[in-house]
C-alpha cells in the first residue's frame, strides 16, 4: 500500500483517456509488416484437403445427369459430393428459404454450385471440377428486371410507405416530372476472397471463416451438419474487406469446409479465387426506378410516387431488408409533403444479389437526387437552391413516419456551401462552360442522410465479454468483427476509457461465438454503436464491483473512488491500476463480466410502413467538380469537399478514413464499375481486367474531408454516430456533377439520361442527348 | 536453380516448371504476407520487389511471376523489409498516415512504395511528385481507405531516418555462369529453362518443339494461374541480352523482343511524348517492369496497345527459325486472324524495328479505357501524319480493339493521302473509318461507341496535328513523370 506523498497532486499522472484520439488501427503494425493473419494465412495441417466446385453454366436449367466418375478418379481427389451428401439441410438461407449449398434438381444461375470436390491441392481440386460430365435441360430465364416487374415475378411480396396524398398532390402541382432509372449493381471486391477453413474436433467442428456473421455461420454450419450450434465454433479475427459482401456470402463456403471436415476428419480449406468470387457471390442489387412527382415554380416538391424495383437475382438473400431500405431513402434528406414509395423484390436467373455498403439506400439516395436535379432544371434554378429548399426541418415526417428530431443537414450544407466556395466555382464553371468547346465542367452539392439501425429490429442488440487479468491487461471480445473499419479499435477505446485505463492495456481478441453468442452481423453501420455499448455494460459491471471493494477496503464512500489514468484513487491512497487489481483478486472480486445492449426507441411495422426504424441518421454532403471531355466522355474528378456528421468522433483518424474510402468506392459505383451480363445470364465482368475499381490516380489531389462538429442527439456511444455506410453516397455529387456538365450542352434546359454508372461510354451518350437536344 | 529471398539463398530446384513466385513464398515458404488479391496481376496485393543488375528494386506481381525467371536474383518481400523487426520508414510512414484498412493490399503497396523510396533513399531533399507516387501504385487496389492516407505516406516516408531497403549489389538473370544454359533449370515432370544466348534457345526449341516461350510471363501466366494449364516445357527469354533493349541499326531503331514496357518507358531512341504517355498507362508498374513488347505484338491480342503505335511507324518484325534464320516482314502482315499470327512451329519474334523517320513524323497515340490507369482499351487509336505544305505526305491511321486484329485504316489513310488536310478531307477519313469497322460489343464498350469513338478519335488526332493540342481532360495527370 503506497500512501500519496503530500507533494503528489493527481494531475501529476498523465490523462490517458484515448476516446476521441486518432489512434492507429489497433492491427496497423502487423498490416504494414505482413504478420497479421488472414484465413488462408493460418499454417497447412499436412493432410489438409482443398475444396473446388463445378457450377452450373446455364441461368436456369433441370439437372438431368451427373458423372462424376472422372472426378473422382482424379489425381488428389479425396472426397465428391452433391447435395444428397448433405447430412443436414441443403437450404443455407439467412432469413427466409432458396439459398442452397448445392443445387438439387435445377440450377437456377450460371455459376451455382452443382457439386464439390475435396483434394489434396488447390490446383487438384480445380482440376478435377472439370472432369465432371452433367446433362442439363435448359429452361426459360428470367434475366430482366422490368419483365420480371411486369410478370410479378417476385421472391418476396411487395411493401409500401404512403404518406399523405401523393396522387392529389402530383395532380393540383403547378408542375410535374416522370422519369426512370436503371441502376447498376456492384462487385464487392474486397481484396482478400471468400475463404474458411475447418478443423474437425471431437463433438463437431471449429470453423475460421472471413464472415461478417459468425453467430449465422455457426447456425448453418450446425444445420447442414445435423449438428446442436453448441458443436460448432466459429472464430473470426479479422476479414481482408467486407462491405457486406460477407454478410451471408461467407457462409456457403464454411459449410462445405465443415462438411468435407466431418466427413473425411481432416483439416479442409476453401478459399475461392478470384474468378470463381465474381461468379459465384452475390453482388449489390441493380435496381429498376421510376418515378412521378409534382412540385411548384421554385422546386418545393408537393408528392412523389415512386416504385423501386431490385433486382434480387434467383432468391431472397437479404433483399427484403435491402428493399425496404431502398424505400425509405427514397425521400434521402427532402420533405416530400405527400409520398407514396413501393418496393418491389424482382426475380432473376442471376446470382442472389446481396448486402453491399449501403444496403439499398444508396440506390433510393441516388434517385431522389436525380429527381432534385430535374426538377431544378424545369424551374431553372441552381440544384443546390433546390435542394436547401427541399431539406427536412424539425418536425417534418418521413414517408415511413418518423418524424425528424434534429436539423443537422441545413446547417451542414449551408457550412459546406459556404467552406467549399461553391457559389464562386459555379460562377467560374459557367463562365468556362459559356466558351464553348468540347472540355466542360460541372459541379454538384449534395446531401445524404442515413437512417442508423438495423430495419429488422430484434438485430439491434449486442453482446461482450470483459476479463481483467491479475496483471491488470484487459482482454476484450465482442459480438462485432473487424473488417477495416477500425471497430476493435474503436470498442478498445471506449473500454479503456471506461476502466480509466490505458489503450496499450485492453487487447481486441478474435471474435468468437463461443465467447459471445448469438451475435448480430456486423453490418447496417451499427458494428460500434451496438458493440461498444455492449462492451462499455461489461465494464461498467465491472467497475461497480471495482469501487465497491475500493470503498470497503479502503474505508471511503465509493462514490468517492476514482479509476482513472491507469491509477486506482479511494480513501486518500493511490495505486497503480496492476495492483489495485492483483489486490482485488486477491480479495475475490469477479474480475470478468459480460455486457449487453439493445438499441432503445426503435420499432417498425413492415406490413403498414411505418414506424421510427432508425434511431438516429447520420448525415453528410460532398462538394464535387468534374472536367468532362464530351467528344469521349472521358472525365476527370477535380475536387472533392466533404462536410460528414460523425457527432462526437470516437476516432477522427478512423472516422475520415471511413468516409474517403467510401466515398472512393461510392464513386466507383457510379463511374468505372460496371456489371455486365450476355444474353445466356453469364456475367461477362468476371474479372479485375474487365471490372475496374477507382486506383488512386481516379482520386483527386484537392481532396478535402472535415467532420461537422455536433455531438450526437441521441444516445449512442459517447455521442458518436456511426460511419459505415453513409459516406459511400457522398459521391452522388460526382455523378451529378457529371450530368451537369453535359447539361451544358444544351444551355442546362434538361439533364440528359445518364444511368449510373457513368463510364465514359454513358456520359459520351448522354453528352450526345444533351447536343442533340432530347432524346431521339 | 537458385535465387535470394530476402538475402537467404534459396535451394528450388526441385519445384514444378509452372510454379509461381506466389506460390512458392505461400505455399512453399509459409511467406503468408504477400497475398493473393487476384492471381492475375491486377490488384498488385501479391507485390514483391526484384533487384535489377544494377541494384533497383524494381516491383512485379509475384502471382504472375514464374519462379524459374528468378535464377540468380535477389527478391525482397514484406517479410524482408522490417530489419530485426524493426520497421522500415515506409511501414512506420504507413502506420503514422493510417494507410491501412482491412490490411490486405497493405504488404503490397509496402513494397510498391518501398521500390519508390528506394529511387529517392540518400537523394537529400528530394520527393517524388505526387503524380509520380500515384504511378507507381495505380497497379495496387486498395478498397478500404481511398488512397489519400497511402499517397500521404508515400510523401512523407523518407522523411523518417532513412534506410536502404537492399544492399548495394545488382543482381544478375540466369544461371549461374559456366553452367550449361540449354539445360532445364527446373526439371521434374515439366522443364523451366532460361538460356543466356539465342544460339542456345534455338538448340532448345529444335529439340521441344512443344516448348511455350515466356518472356514477361504478365499474359501467359494466366493460364496457369485462371485455367491452372501445366506448360510441359517453359523457355525464358528475359536473360538473353541479344533479344533485349533498344538499338540503332543504319536507318532504323532496333528494339529486341523481350525489352520490357519499362525499358522502352522514356529511351532516349524513342523520343515521343504519346508514347510515354500511352506506356504510363499500359497495365501498371509491375507489369510494366515484366510486359514485353514482343510479348504485346506476339500473343496477338486485338486490343493489345503496342502493335497499333508500331504500325502507323511501319514497323517490321523478325522472325527467326531454329536454324538461325531470320525473315523480317512487316507488322501489318503478321496477323492471320484472332489470336493468329504467321509463326510457325519453331519461330520466334527475335527483334522489331522502325525507320528513325517514322518516330519523327508527328503522331498522336490515343487510348480509350474507362478506368484511366492500368485498364485494356476500349479503343486504341494510332495516327502518324507528314504534310508537305498544306496537303497529307504520309499518313498511318491503326486501330486496337475495332477487329479481330489491331488494324491500319487504310482506306481512311487513302482517302487523306495527298489531300489537303482541311475539315471536308477529315470528315471524310473519319466517314472511311466508319465504314470499314464492324466492331463488337463486349463488356468493355458498344459497337456503336467503338465506331463512333474511331472517328471521333482520328478527328482529334488531326485536329492536333494540324492544329496543335488543345487542353485535354488529363493533361494535369500526365504533367510528365519521368525516372530511371
Amino acid at each position: 500500500m503506497r500512501k500519496l506523498s503530500p507533494a503528489y497532486q493527481p494531475g501529476e499522472i498523465p490523462a490517458v483517456d484515448p476516446v476521441g484520439k486518432s489512434l492507429p488501427q489497433d492491427s496497423a503494425l502487423r498490416h504494414v509488416l505482413g504478420s497479421a493473419v488472414y484465413v488462408d494465412d493460418m499454417p497447412v495441417y499436412p493432410d489438409e484437403l482443398h475444396v473446388a466446385v463445378g457450377v452450373s453454366p446455364h441461368a436456369h436449367a433441370r439437372i438431368t445427369g451427373i458423372d462424376l466418375a472422372a472426378v473422382r478418379a482424379a489425381p488428389g481427389v479425396v472426397d465428391v459430393i452433391v447435395q444428397a451428401d448433405i447430412p443436414g439441410s441443403a437450404d443455407i438461407s439467412p432469413v427466409f428459404e432458396g439459398d442452397l449449398l448445392l443445387a438439387g434438381d435445377t440450377v437456377e444461375h450460371v455459376g451455382q454450385p452443382v457439386f464439390a470436390v475435396a483434394a489434396r491441392s488447390f490446383e487438384q481440386a480445380h482440376r478435377a471440377v472439370r472432369l465432371a460430365r452433367v446433362g442439363y435441360e435448359t429452361l426459360e430465364a428470367q434475366l430482366d428486371v422490368k419483365a420480371a416487374l411486369a410478370q410479378e415475378d417476385f421472391v418476396l411480396p411487395s411493401r409500401r410507405s404512403r404518406l399523405g396524398d401523393p396522387e392529389a398532390a402530383i395532380a393540383a402541382a403547378p408542375l410535374r416530372l416522370e422519369g426512370e432509372m436503371m441502376i447498376g449493381g456492384q462487385e464487392h471486391f474486397y481484396l482478400e476472397g471468400q475463404v474458411s477453413v475447418a478443423h474437425p474436433d471431437e463433438v463437431g467442428v471449429q470453423v475460421y471463416s472471413s464472415s461478417q456473421h459468425p453467430a449465422e455461420v455457426q447456425k448453418l454450419v450446425a444445420e447442414v451438419l445435423d449438428l446442436p450450434l453448441h458443436a460448432v465454433q466459429v472464430q473470426v479475427r479479422r476479414m481482408g474487406g467486407g462491405f457486406g459482401g460477407k454478410e451471408s456470402q461467407a457462409a456457403p463456403l464454411a459449410c462445405m469446409a465443415a462438411l468435407f471436415a466431418r466427413r473425411t476428419g481432416r483439416a479442409v480449406r476453401y478459399r475461392m479465387p478470384r474468378w470463381a468470387d465474381m461468379v459465384q457471390t452475390g453482388k449489390r442489387h441493380p435496381f429498376w426506378n421510376r418515378y412521378s412527382v409534382g412540385f411548384d415554380s421554385s422546386g418545393v416538391i408537393q408528392g412523389l410516387v415512386m416504385d423501386v424495383a431490385g433486382n434480387c437475382g434467383c432468391s431472397a438473400d437479404l433483399s427484403d431488408g435491402i428493399v425496404d431500405r431502398a424505400v425509405n431513402h427514397a425521400d434521402n434528406a427532402y420533405f416530400l409533403h405527400n409520398a407514396q414509395v413501393t418496393g418491389y423484390r424482382c426475380r432473376t436467373n442471376t446470382v442472389s444479389h446481396t448486402a453491399f455498403r449501403g444496403f439499398g439506400g444508396p440506390q433510393g439516395i441516388v434517385t431522389a437526387e436525380a429527381i432534385i436535379d430535374d426538377i431544378a432544371r424545369a424551374v431553372g434554378r441552381d440544384p443546390l437552391d433546390v435542394r436547401k429548399a427541399n431539406l427536412y426541418r424539425p418536425g417534418d415526417s418521413t414517408p415511413y413516419g418518423q418524424v425528424i428530431e434534429e436539423s443537422v443537414l441545413v446547417d451542414l450544407v449551408a457550412e459546406l456551401e459556404a467552406s467549399s466556395d461553391y457559389r464562386a466555382r459555379r460562377a467560374a464553371v459557367s463562365a468556362f462552360n459559356a466558351a464553348g468547346g468540347i472540355l466542360r465542367r460541372g459541379l454538384a452539392l449534395t446531401p445524404v442522410k442515413f437512417g442508423i439501425s438495423f430495419t429488422t429490429t430484434h438485430l439491434n442488440q449486442a453482446g461482450a465479454l470483459v476479463h481483467i487479468y491479475t496483471d491488470g491487461s484487459v482482454h476484450l471480445s465482442h459480438g462485432g468483427t473487424e473488417m477495416g473499419q477500425g471497430l476493435y479499435t474503436k470498442v478498445a477505446q471506449v473500454v479503456a476509457r471506461a476502466l480509466g485505463v490505458s489503450i496499450e492495456r485492453v487487447l481486441p481478441s478474435a471474435t468468437r461465438t463461443d465467447k459471445v453468442p448469438n451475435a448480430s452481423p456486423t453490418a447496417a453501420s451499427a458494428g460500434t454503436d451496438l458493440n461498444a455499448m455492449a462492451a462499455l455494460d461489461a465494464c461498467n459491471r465491472i467497475r461497480r464491483r471495482l469501487v465497491d471493494f475500493a470503498g470497503e477496503h479502503f474505508g471511503c464512500d465509493p462514490a468517492s473512488v476514482a479509476i482513472r489514468d491507469d491509477h486506482v484513487f479511494a480513501g486518500g491512497e493511490c495505486l497503480p491500476f496492476a495492483d489495485f487489481i492483483s489486490l482485488a483478486y486477491l480479495n475475490r472480486i469477479s474480475l470478468s463480466a459480460s455486457g449487453f445492449y439493445r438499441t432503445p426507441k426503435i420499432h417498425f411495422n413492415r406490413e403498414t410502413g411505418q414506424g421510427h426504424p432508425f434511431f438516429y441518421f447520420a448525415n453528410g454532403a460532398a462538394c464535387s467538380e468534374v472536367l468532362v471531355d464530351t467528344s469521349t466522355g472521358e472525365y476527370r474528378v477535380t475536387r472533392v469537399d466533404i462536410l460528414h456528421d460523425v457527432g462526437d468522433s470516437l476516432n477522427p483518424a478512423i472516422d475520415i478514413g471511413q468516409i474517403e474510402g467510401g466515398f472512393v468506392q461510392g464513386m466507383g459505383w457510379l463511374t468505372t464499375e460496371e456489371l455486365s451480363w450476355n444474353e445466356a445470364g453469364a456475367i461477362t465482368s468476371n474479372s479485375p481486367a474487365n471490372y475496374k475499381i477507382p486506383t488512386a490516380a481516379d482520386v483527386p489531389a484537392e481532396f478535402r474531408v472535415a467532420l461537422f462538429q455536433r455531438p450526437n442527439h441521441a444516445e449512442a456511444v459517447y455521442r458518436s454516430k456511426a460511419v459505415g455506410e453513409p459516406p459511400l453516397m457522398l459521391p452522388i455529387s460526382v455523378w451529378c456533377a457529371l450530368r451537369d456538365a453535359c447539361a451544358s450542352l444544351c444551355d442546362y434546359r434538361f439533364n440528359p439520361r445518364m444511368d449510373p454508372p457513368a463510364t465514359p461510354e454513358r456520359v459520351y451518350w448522354a453528352a450526345q442527348e444533351a447536343i442533340r437536344g432530347g432524346r431521339p | 536453380m537458385k535465387f535470394y529471398l530476402n538475402g537467404v539463398p534459396q535451394g528450388c530446384s526441385d519445384n514444378d516448371a509452372n510454379t509461381t513466385l506466389l506460390q512458392y513464398l505461400r505455399t512453399g515458404q509459409g511467406l503468408s504476407g504477400t497475398k493473393e488479391g487476384c492471381a492475375s496481376g491486377d490488384c498488385g496485393a501479391c507485390t514483391v520487389l526484384v533487384a535489377d543488375s544494377t541494384g533497383q528494386a524494381r516491383a512485379v506481381n509475384s502471382c504472375i511471376t514464374p519462379l524459374g525467371s528468378l535464377a540468380g536474383r535477389r527478391v525482397l518481400t514484406v517479410e524482408g523489409l522490417a530489419q530485426g523487426g524493426e520497421a522500415h520508414p515506409v511501414q512506420r510512414a504507413m502506420v503514422d498516415c493510417h494507410g491501412s484498412q482491412c490490411g490486405f493490399c497493405t504488404p503490397g503497396f509496402v513494397m510498391s512504395l518501398a521500390g519508390l523510396y528506394q529511387r529517392y533513399q540518400g537523394d537529400g531533399e528530394t520527393r517524388p511528385e505526387r503524380a509520380e507516387i500515384v504511378e507507381c501504385i495505380a497497379g495496387n487496389l486498395c478498397r478500404c481507405t481511398g488512397y489519400r492516407p497511402i499517397v500521404e505516406a508515400a510523401q512523407r516516408m523518407l522523411d523518417y531516418p532513412q534506410r536502404a531497403i537492399l544492399g548495394d549489389s545488382g543482381s544478375q538473370s540466369g544461371a549461374p555462369a559456366g553452367e550449361p544454359d540449354t539445360r532445364p533449370l527446373l526439371d521434374g515432370e515439366r522443364q523451366y529453362y532460361l538460356p543466356r544466348a539465342e544460339a542456345s534457345l534455338r538448340e532448345i526449341l529444335a529439340a521441344q518443339p512443344e516448348a511455350r516461350l515466356v518472356a514477361g510471363g504478365t499474359d501467359l501466366m494466366l493460364e496457369v494461374t485462371q485455367r491452372f494449364e501445366q506448360f510441359p516445357v517453359l523457355v525464358d527469354l528475359s536473360a538473353i541480352d541479344s533479344l533485349r533493349g533498344v538499338d540503332e541499326d543504319g536507318d532504323f531503331i532496333r528494339i529486341g523482343a523481350a525489352t520490357s514496357y519499362r525499358e522502352l518507358l522514356g529511351h532516349p531512341l524513342l523520343p515521343s511524348a504519346p508514347l510515354a504517355t500511352l506506356l504510363r498507362r499500359l497495365g501498371s508498374e509491375q507489369i510494366r517492369n515484366r510486359g514485353t513488347v514482343g510479348g504485346n505484338i506476339a500473343n496477338a491480342s486485338p486490343i493489345a496497345d503496342m502493335p497499333p503505335a508500331l504500325m502507323v511507324w511501319q514497323a517490321e518484325v523478325a522472325l527467326t527459325d531454329t536454324a538461325g534464320r531470320q525473315r523480317w516482314l512487316p507488322l501489318d502482315d503478321f496477323y492471320l486472324g484472332y489470336r493468329q499470327t504467321v509463326l510457325q512451329p519453331g519461330e520466334y519474334l527475335s527483334a522489331i524495328r522502325l525507320p528513325r523517320a517514322a518516330l519523327a513524323t508527328p503522331h498522336r497515340l490515343y487510348k480509350l479505357t474507362k478506368r484511366y490507369e492500368d485498364d485494356i482499351s476500349s479503343v486504341m487509336c494510332a495516327v502518324s501524319l507528314a504534310l508537305d505544305g498544306d496537303r497529307v505526305a504520309r499518313v498511318g491511321i491503326a486501330y486496337g480493339g475495332m477487329a479481330a486484329v489491331p488494324q491500319r485504316a487504310v482506306a481512311a489513310e487513302a482517302v487523306l493521302r495527298g489531300a489537303r488536310l482541311d475539315d471536308q478531307s477529315i470528315a471524310r477519313a473519319c466517314a472511311a473509318v466508319s465504314a470499314a469497322f464492324q466492331p463488337l460489343s463486349d463488356v468493355r464498350a458498344s459497337a456503336a461507341y467503338r465506331l463512333a469513338m474511331a472517328a471521333g478519335l482520328l478527328q482529334r488526332a488531326l485536329l492536333a496535328l494540324r492544329d496543335g493540342d488543345p487542353p485535354g481532360v488529363f493533361d494535369a495527370c500526365e504533367a510528365g513523370v519521368s525516372h530511371a
